[in-house]
């Protein structure tokens, strides 16, 4: 916040002026500062959403290790697999469209930017699978669940309750995240990112990258705590 | 009464000061749509103070309701179920609408960029849009007082509020989830604007102390909404989809959801009185025109708190069946936390000490925050010792507690810093005799309203009945009389601060002759805050001398943008 930068600032609004500069700003520095901030302390906020649910799974998990296990049963390790696989190299891709930002590369832009929301789509995709098999075999929670053995079945309840909120609402945020991505694909193809400014594009893939570490935690803690059934899961026993 | 105020000199040569500015924030754009879509952090200020005011009257109604049906021992006024929906209401409306959004949502807005002396917060879109979160979110409330209510209690306990109570509770707790967005839109601005937005030479140590109070409490607006959104939105979907997460029929557990719901609840008592804090400091220096004494301490104390407060919420599971060894640990974690709390305590009293106090209005609630801060805090003591807390947990002593905190604490705050910083919004004086007689109107009323409810608790009258044995009638009384004289003291300001928009006196930029960057622009400010980027120099509260000391040293060039008249230092 030199004097010169507010010379310039005060004496040019609207001439010499990255477009993008918002009138608050001494200068676009000052707002990648605030932007990457903010994203930060937003994904704090997430932390904490999520880790109430975290919560309650460690508590039910340990009031319950049976029949979470036994439910866990249920979910296919497979898919589960499969979708980590997609999410890590939509990382990848979505590391390679801010690269391709940084360094004014429309085209990588445009190419990493489409490659990370097929992988998206194809991880909801998935997902849409799982739930399906989830409401064939009676395994949503209400007045239709089903489960066997009938004594764990309250506890498994529980267990795919946890299951759907949790999952439920990560698969929110990667329909949010497929939002922002369509809206950064749409400013990288009118040419809006460069060397100089490709703010935008760094924070959504900061915001991407925890969607993706949040699954890494799902994974493990929902798929694989009962040992493997691949592609199997839904079949019951 | 001595005004101390300074009003515009006469003859003054400045345009600007000659009255009031001819273009501030205030009619720069013109129109509802200019004031609906504004992104100036000044004006969404005075968009929550109009909503908040109306929650504020909203949310007394039901009080009043309560404190009538009280007045006699028998259930005369309202049936049982009714009475639950009122203090159910008011609860639910004064904290979530009134006083969690109340000091940081106005003067936080209002002034915290100014005090650093930015343009704006960092992010003044989503500014904005915390403003509509909270309108969608207040509309869902009145839609379920419409529906009827709910009757749970502001805690939204399960099994009741998941199994027994009606599905209004579906909409309410909905409300508070998206109400709570609000806040932590709110909170992550303030965290950034106070990182990435300060003038030159603001540095850390020469920030005001409302904005360490305000930074702090947006930490825990930030870490601890969210679980109180998860935990709503879990009590939602028990409702509407039937995961058995905290109804003990279906496996769950309801102490996991005390549990979550204290994690944020306490911290968020903090959220409430925090920023109140904060005022605290600015009016005791403007008022004894000192230097905060020990201002390192108090702004530290203001992170202590934060943390420490998110380390106590058991203490608000006493006698819900959480393990005798859990309790003990946070009984002792809950005196612990009184210390940062005594500190400012301390450090306003020492700074009281030798200084040239005048009792100004604003002044005036600032010593009542003080005082019944300080009975408030004291009382959370004695029921931060287990073997109290069992004698007087869900007594009229828990309701006495923290309304001394709440009412007497926070709610004083709010009404000093309307005081204080009026002239500067709206550039007007107003009837300084009349907040005088308004703010002593409070301070009786408000002890009259709750003092008698310590008692009447210690002696065993539970909370949330709406009958009591005869004996506990004259202190009912008492207390529904002190009611009376409080809501006398609350439509008081109401009228002269009216009054004062069109008949007022015209404020100068700094009528109290208070240190600090809010009174080195124009009252109103200009949309930019100042014409030129101020540069400090001097630590905050630099009160050397009795007149008032610049924080300026030089300034860089002026703006065009804002068509305001370039104005030059003195
Ligand atoms: C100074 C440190 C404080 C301590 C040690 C403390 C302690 C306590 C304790 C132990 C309780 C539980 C009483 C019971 O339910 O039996 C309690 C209740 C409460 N306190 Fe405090 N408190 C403090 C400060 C505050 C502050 C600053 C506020 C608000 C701004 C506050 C607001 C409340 C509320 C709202 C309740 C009752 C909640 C309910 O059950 O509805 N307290 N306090
Ligand atoms: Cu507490």
């Amino acid at each position: 916040m030199s004097d010169a930068v507010h010379v310039e600032h005060a004496g040019a609004v609207g001439h010499a002026h990255h477009p993008a500069l918002q009138h608050h700003f001494d200068d676009l520095e000052q707002q990648q500062r605030a932007a990457m901030l903010g994203m930060w302390v937003f994904l704090l906020t997430e932390v904490l959403f999520f880790g109430g649910l975290f919560m309650a799974y460690i508590l039910y998990r340990s009031w319950y290790p049976e029949a979470f296990h036994e439910a866990s049963r249920h979910l296919s390790v497979g898919w589960g697999f499969f979708n980590t696989l997609v999410l890590i190299a939509s990382s990848l891709t979505m590391a390679l469209a801010v690269r391709a930002g940084q360094t004014t590369n429309r085209r990588g832009q445009l190419l990493f930017l489409t490659l990370t929301i097929v992988l998206g789509a194809a991880f909801l995709g998935v997902k849409v699978i799982e739930y399906g098999d989830k409401f064939a075999h009676h395994l949503v929670p209400g007045p239709d669940f089903q489960f066997t053995p009938a004594e764990l079945a309250p506890a498994a309840e529980i267990y795919f309750s946890l299951y759907f909120a949790m999952t439920g609402l990560h698969a929110l945020h990667m329909i949010v995240g497929a939002g922002i991505m369509l809206v950064m694909l749409y400013m990288a193809w009118r040419g809006r990112f460069s060397t100089e400014w490709y703010t935008p594009l760094e924070v959504s893939g900061l915001y991407w990258h925890f969607v993706d570490i949040v699954w890494i935690f799902l994974f493990p803690l929902l798929y694989l705590i009962g040992g493997l059934s691949v592609f199997g899961g839904g079949t019951g026993h | 009464m001595h005004d101390v105020r300074s009003t515009v000199p006469k003859g003054e040569a400045f345009e600007a000061e000659a009255g009031l500015p001819r273009t501030h924030y205030l009619n720069a754009t013109h129109g509802t749509a200019a004031w609906l879509l504004t992104k100036d952090h000044k004006r969404i200020g005075l968009l929550y103070l109009f909503a908040i005011s109306f929650f504020f009257f909203l949310g007394g109604l039901f009080a009043m309701f309560v404190r009538l049906e009280l007045l006699t021992p028998e259930g005369d006024l309202l049936t049982s179920e009714m009475y639950n929906t009122s203090f159910s209401m008011h609860g639910i409306i004064m904290v979530f609408f009134f006083l969690v959004p109340s000091v940081p949502a106005v003067f936080g807005n209002f002034f915290l960029p100014i005090m650093i002396g930015a343009k704006d917060v960092a992010f003044p879109k989503i500014n904005l849009l915390s403003w509509y979160i909270a309108m969608i979110a207040g509309f869902m409330m009145l839609t379920t007082l419409l529906m009827g209510g709910v009757d749970t209690g502001w805690t939204f306990y399960p099994p009741y509020s998941t199994t027994g109570s009606s599905s209004n509770v579906v909409l309410a707790a909905l409300s508070i989830f998206v109400m709570g967005f609000s806040s932590i839109l709110t909170g992550l601005n303030f965290i950034v604007t106070v990182h990435t937005m300060r003038a030159p030479g603001m540095t850390w140590g020469r920030l005001p102390l409302f904005v360490w109070a305000q930074y702090a409490t947006s930490l825990i607006m930030v870490l601890g909404t969210p679980v109180l959104a998860i935990t709503l939105g879990l009590v939602f979907a028990e409702r509407v989809f039937h995961f058995g997460i905290f109804d003990p029929k279906l496996g769950g557990d309801p102490i996991l959801f005390q549990h979550l719901f204290w994690f944020y609840s306490h911290p968020a008592v903090y959220i409430m009185v925090l920023p109140g804090m904060g005022v605290i400091s600015e009016l005791v220096a403007a008022f004894s025109r000192k230097q905060v004494f020990g201002y390192s301490f108090v702004a530290a104390s203001s992170l202590a708190i934060a943390l420490v407060g998110f380390l106590v919420w058991g203490h608000h599971l006493f006698t819900s069946g959480q393990s005798a060894y859990a309790a003990l640990v946070f009984s002792f974690l809950s005196f612990i936390v009184a210390i940062p709390s005594a500190i400012k305590v301390f450090n306003w009293t020492a700074t009281l000490y030798r200084g040239s106090i005048s009792l100004a209005s604003p002044m005036l609630y600032a010593l009542g925050f003080i005082g019944l801060f300080t009975i408030g805090g004291l009382t959370g003591l004695f029921l931060a010792a287990l073997g109290l807390d069992l004698h007087m947990q869900d007594t009229y002593f828990v309701i006495a507690h923290f309304h001394y905190i709440m009412v007497g604490g926070t709610l004083l705050a709010y009404l000093g810093a309307l005081h204080y910083w009026w002239p500067k919004i709206t550039g007007r004086l107003y009837t300084e005799a009349w907040a005088k007689v308004a703010a002593i109107t409070v301070f009786v009323g408000f002890n009259l309203t709750f003092f008698p409810q310590f008692i009447v608790g210690y002696l065993g009258m539970p909370r949330r009945y709406h009958t009591y044995v005869p004996e506990f009638q004259v202190l009912n009384v008492l207390s529904t009389a002190g009611a009376s004289i409080l809501a006398v003291g609350f439509i008081l300001p109401a009228c002269y601060l009216v009054y004062s928009l069109f008949r007022g006196g015209v404020a100068s930029r700094n009528p109290w002759g208070a240190y600090g960057l809010e009174w080195e622009t124009t009252s109103p400010p200009p949309t930019s805050n100042f014409l030129v980027t101020p540069i400090v120099t001097r630590p905050a509260y630099a009160y050397t001398h009795a007149d008032v000391v610049s924080p300026y040293a030089g300034s860089t060039q002026g703006e065009r943008d804002t068509g305001t008249e370039e104005t030059q230092r003195v």
